[in-house]
């Protein structure tokens, strides 16, 4: 790595280091090691998606997709990036153990974007259902993976995205057969334990099947607290009558940023829903892009952020409507306090053939101070003639009505504003169809509002942990 | 219990309440009746401590205490309590959850411990009954898709729960079938007790057909141009305020 010294003057960041320079030159003397798992259809993707990022560059706010999101604090850090595999001896149980209670999952875990089962890197279940590392599918399942992998991500859209392709080592596979409904949840932990900075490309795909259903949640976690950079890409593809439910969970350190993009995939009747709730984070971008490109299919995409401090929360969300009769609602709330900052950008396209679409967008956002600031773009293309479409978005403060109604109760003011707040966010956790998920969020969230949730918490579900276990609400909002 | 001395109250430089006197005994109802825009809300919530409102004169007692430096919190603790003419939707905060906070706020505010679980149960089937309130209510969100008569009965159940020392029932009638007007005016005559007052803001004798005031106000203009017995609620309702305003 280049030994330059990062020049931090106040308020003025100069520009010292050249990230993009020193990726390219990993990119090169590094191809060996990068390629050593691929096939020459993914090699040959790598070449094609570095060119692009390479030309592209790192992404910045003049880009339309990019407005309001300005990574160049987070690009102007010395990283060390293509992190080794764990040691095989590794104990994952360790390193983490999810403590939702009655939360029953099967827990895949990722460390520094590896596989960490690094004596199991890839296991086929009975039902025919296959989990394990994508480096160790790319050789192992290549038919399966080629056909997929790199179809229905964006590298030429987003350069992160190409970026990703180009140097991701691994990541997790998953592949669900025709005809299979997995009882259990599977949770996808992605663990960060680096000693130095860490630049950090992981990428995952999901095949589901014909008529198969599945339960996901993602979460991203954190161990040590140097600064991380983590560019994470998955590609979902959702096959004919199948279903998703997805959640992604986000409670990172303020020297985090997290770049989060998922590219679903629906065939003919499928269903997707999908919840991004992050409650911490220095900057998190999430995209969600969908593609409904067979008919009758549907997506819910929903999310929650609560940001204070300096934090920067961007969703993004992008989805096609290919086919006819097809169905997409969108929620999104956000409540933005101190200096925080977020963007929304929802971007609905309706395709000529896509007759009969009924496409839903809705972002609200509280701000709590004159500092906070959202950036909400609602946006409709629509090519075909019949369709139901609409959008909404609404910035505001805590309604003074509603803030009197509940202190003429007794109830103080501080508390008559998390109430709200709360009330405000009860609209998408409710969304979230795993009870003991979102009986754990809902504390979680309520915690958070009482500024009782510190970033540093291990795990993004382990508010349990033994210094928060002794926390006791003052508004006991469970139910009884 | 309540007394009221010379209230002149503006809203940004206008003055809307220019001079009332009250006094409310322990026990006793009072109906403030008046015309559209004559300030009665707005006493309400000056009352209630509502903040957007200048004081510019006089005092509010409650209890033998000054009670215009206490926030509405603070004046909710005390044992006021108002009953809003449009209550206000809480999605996601059930019913049940939200009374046990602000009943365990105003114990808290007391120096008293939070209220056992099979009490606070015990009182909510008690009191469900006395206003014949669905069962699913209580484990409803507070207001939330409530229909324009379950609200009000909602706020008299908030009543019920809070045992407050002086209720103000703004505009309570208004939107309310006549079983549903039957019912409430039952629940707040049941409430009555000889240490508990109420006020009662309406705008029509209808009300007062089934709560019987002690005491009658007519407030005009800001200011409180006749008080009477129940049967001065009669008259207004037989000549109208027109009988008011020519009297003035």
């Amino acid at each position: 790595m280049p030994k330059q010294d990062v020049i931090m003057n106040v308020g003025i960041i100069q520009k010292t280091y050249d990230l993009q320079e020193y990726l390219k030159s990993v990119f090169d003397k590094m191809k060996h090691e990068i390629t050593k798992n691929d096939t020459a259809f993914i090699a040959e993707k790598r070449e094609k998606a570095f060119g692009l990022f390479n030309k592209a560059g790192f992404p910045h706010p003049a880009l339309e997709r990019w407005r309001g999101t300005d990574l160049s604090r987070a690009l102007n850090h010395e990283y060390s990036t293509l992190p080794e595999p764990p040691p095989a001896d590794l104990d994952i149980d360790k390193i983490f153990k999810c403590d939702v209670p009655h939360f029953e999952t099967l827990l895949v875990t990722q460390l520094n974007g590896w596989y960490a089962d690094r004596k199991n890197l890839i296991q086929v279940y009975p039902n025919g259902m296959i989990i394990g590392s994508l480096a160790e599918a790319f050789q192992k399942y290549p038919e399966l993976v080629e056909a997929h992998y790199g179809k229905y991500a964006d590298d030429k859209a987003e350069s992160l995205t190409a970026l990703n392709t180009a140097m991701s080592q691994d990541g997790i596979f998953i592949y669900i057969p025709d005809n299979v409904t997995v009882e259990q949840n599977i949770q996808m932990v992605n663990i960060t334990d680096f000693k130095q900075n860490l630049f950090l490309n992981t990428r995952n795909l999901v095949i589901l099947g014909e008529n198969s259903h599945l339960r996901l949640v993602q979460c991203d976690d954190s161990i040590n607290h140097d600064v991380t950079f983590i560019n994470t890409v998955t590609e979902v593809k959702i096959g004919r009558n199948s279903s998703l439910d997805h959640y992604k969970l986000q409670n990172k350190d303020d020297h985090t940023t997290l770049i989060n993009s998922m590219y679903f995939y629906q065939d003919e009747g499928s269903s997707l829903s999908t919840n991004a709730i992050s409650l911490n984070g220095g900057l998190i971008r999430n995209l969600s892009h969908v593609t409904l490109s067979g008919a009758h299919s549907s997506a819910d995409v929903y999310g929650l952020y609560l940001m204070d401090r300096h934090q920067h929360v961007d969703n993004q969300v992008y989805i096609n409507h290919v086919a006819p009769d097809c169905e997409s609602r969108e929620l999104f709330k956000g409540v933005l306090d101190d200096q925080a900052s977020g963007v929304f950008n929802g971007h609905i396209k309706v395709y000529r053939d896509a007759q009969r679409t009924n496409a839903f967008q809705t972002n609200k956002n509280i701000l709590l101070t004159d500092k906070a600031s959202i950036d909400t773009k609602p946006f409709l293309e629509i090519y075909a003639d019949d369709v139901k479409c609409s959008h909404g978005a609404t910035i505001g403060q805590l309604d003074a009505e509603a803030l009197f109604y509940i202190r003429s109760r007794g109830i103080s003011e501080s508390n008559a504003k998390i109430l709200l707040m709360y009330a405000f966010a009860a609209e998408v956790i409710n969304k979230i169809s795993i009870p003991e998920l979102r009986q754990r969020m809902d504390d979680m969230v309520k915690k958070r509002l009482r500024g009782e949730l510190s970033q540093c918490e291990q795990c993004v579900l382990n508010c349990s942990t033994q210094e928060h276990q002794k926390v006791s609400f003052v508004i006991d909002m469970s139910k009884i | 219990m309540l007394s009221i001395r010379n209230l002149k109250v503006s809203i940004k430089g206008k003055e809307i309440l220019k001079g009332i006197n009250l006094e409310v005994k322990a026990g006793e109802v009072h109906a403030i009746m008046g015309p559209n825009g004559t300030g009665k809300s707005t006493l309400a919530y000056v009352i209630a401590g509502r903040e957007g409102y200048e004081v510019t004169e006089g005092e509010i007692i409650f209890k033998g205490r000054n009670i215009l430096g206490l926030s509405a919190e603070e004046r909710a603790c005390e044992g006021l309590f108002l009953g809003f003419q449009y209550p206000v939707e809480i999605p996601g905060v059930s019913i049940t959850n939200f009374l046990r906070t602000a009943i365990n706020e105003q114990r808290k505010y007391k120096g008293l411990d939070p209220v056992p679980a099979t009490e606070f149960l015990a009182r909510m089937e008690e009191k469900k009954k006395l206003l014949e309130l669905q069962e699913k209510l209580a484990s409803r969100s507070v207001n939330e898709g409530f229909s324009g008569g379950e609200k009000k009965k909602n706020e008299i159940f908030q009543m019920a729960m809070l045992e407050p020392m002086l209720a103000i029932l703004d505009e309570t009638d208004s939107g309310l079938d006549i079983d549903a007007l039957r019912i409430v005016a039952s629940g707040v005559n049941k409430l009555r007790r000889p240490d508990n007052s109420t006020i009662v803001i309406t705008h029509y004798q209808r009300l007062l057909e089934y709560i019987v005031p002690d005491v009658v106000h007519v407030l005009f203009d800001g200011r409180i141009v006749k008080s009477g017995g129940k049967e001065l609620a009669l008259l207004l309702e037989e000549k109208g305020y027109e009988w008011i305003r020519k009297e003035s």
